[in-house]
């Protein structure tokens, strides 16, 4: 049997981008797929994989992560004037034993998931 | 850094770019074996006539983050200065036993591995004093790695310039055009570092861009 924890929006919210890396390692580290239903920022992306790589042994052998690429959708006119939109989007992550990436497109991933 | 030395800073860039006297931090970031040191050795060795780093076919060949300063490249009749960062592949994952099908021991393997992941965490913190990016993709490979769209991610929330890099067109199994669907907000520009195939275009485009 595969756990799968499905962490909404709302509770992503509420916690510090500490709190979100520190769940994801333990609970890939634990055997759990998880999936997060608007994903991390680019940023948090970034300190994830920062956060993984120290934490990299013979043991613990990184993390499998799959999300779409970001659509930026903005007219000019925002582009020159705003910020760029949120890209969150549904990230799926997961012990790379477990997770292999099939196929993945602009607008679908597909993967198998096993037991470690 | 101080806040007069930041007011200094500031000061002396805004002076360089009314002159056009601007120089630009520039890294080379992608998977790993997608051929940014390749790319970074050809612009190197074009420009000064020097070489930066070895390249092997084993992955994680680049483990430390290295810079070159001061490259001067001209397109017509203007130039543009820069330094050149070449960056440790990135990667999510990191097993040591991937090491030993290139005939590595088991020692050396695990000595590899655990450097690698100290280059990707550099590579990382390396994002923060750029001033834009290559984003070198091997085009025989599937674009949609996570390394990438982390990297464009973090480009585009940072609002800093990104040219794509479709390496290795001189293979058979090239798809440079997978790359351009794949990222359609990006310029995308497809070469062989290693042969030098268009490498032209990339040159100009590297001005319009990063200047």
């Amino acid at each position: 049997m595969v756990r799968i924890d499905l962490i909404s929006e709302e509770m992503l919210t509420n916690m510090t981008s500490y709190e979100k890396i520190r769940m994801i390692l333990d609970g890939v580290k634990d055997g759990k797929i998880i999936v997060l239903e608007k994903g991390l920022s680019p940023d948090e992306e970034a300190k994830l994989i920062e956060a993984t790589m120290v934490e990299i042994s013979s043991d613990f052998v990184g993390i499998e992560m799959e999300s779409y690429p970001s659509v930026d959708k903005r007219s000019i006119f925002s582009k020159l004037f705003s910020k760029p939109k949120n890209p969150k989007r549904i990230t799926i992550i997961g012990s790379p034993n477990q997770i292999k990436n099939i196929e993945k497109d602009r607008g679908r991933i597909s993967a198998l998931i096993s037991e470690i | 850094m101080s806040a007069w030395s930041s007011i200094k800073e500031k000061f002396w860039s805004f002076i360089s770019k009314i002159f056009g006297d601007k120089k630009v931090k520039i890294g080379i970031y992608g998977p790993p074996n997608a051929g940014k040191t390749t790319l970074a050795n050809k612009i190197i060795k074009d420009w000064t006539g020097e070489e930066l780093n070895g390249v092997s076919e084993i992955p994680h060949e680049t483990r430390r983050v290295l810079r070159k300063k001061d490259i001067s490249i001209d397109v017509g009749k203007s130039s543009l200065k820069l330094d050149i960062v070449d960056t440790p592949g990135l990667a999510t994952k990191l097993d040591y036993h991937d090491f030993l099908k290139y005939d590595l021991e088991e020692d050396e393997a695990k000595i590899r591995a655990k450097e690698a992941a100290e280059g990707v965490i550099e590579a990382i913190r390396w994002l923060d004093d750029l001033d834009g990016v290559l984003l070198v993709m091997d085009a025989t490979e599937s674009p949609y790695t996570q390394v990438n769209i982390t990297v464009i991610g973090n480009m585009e929330a940072r609002k800093l310039p990104l040219l794509i890099v479709a390496n290795k067109i001189d293979l058979p199994t090239a798809k440079p055009l997978k790359i351009m669907e794949a990222f359609p907000q990006h310029t995308v520009i497809p070469i062989s570092a290693l042969k030098g195939e268009n490498i032209e275009t990339l040159y100009k485009s590297i001005y319009d861009h990063f200047r």
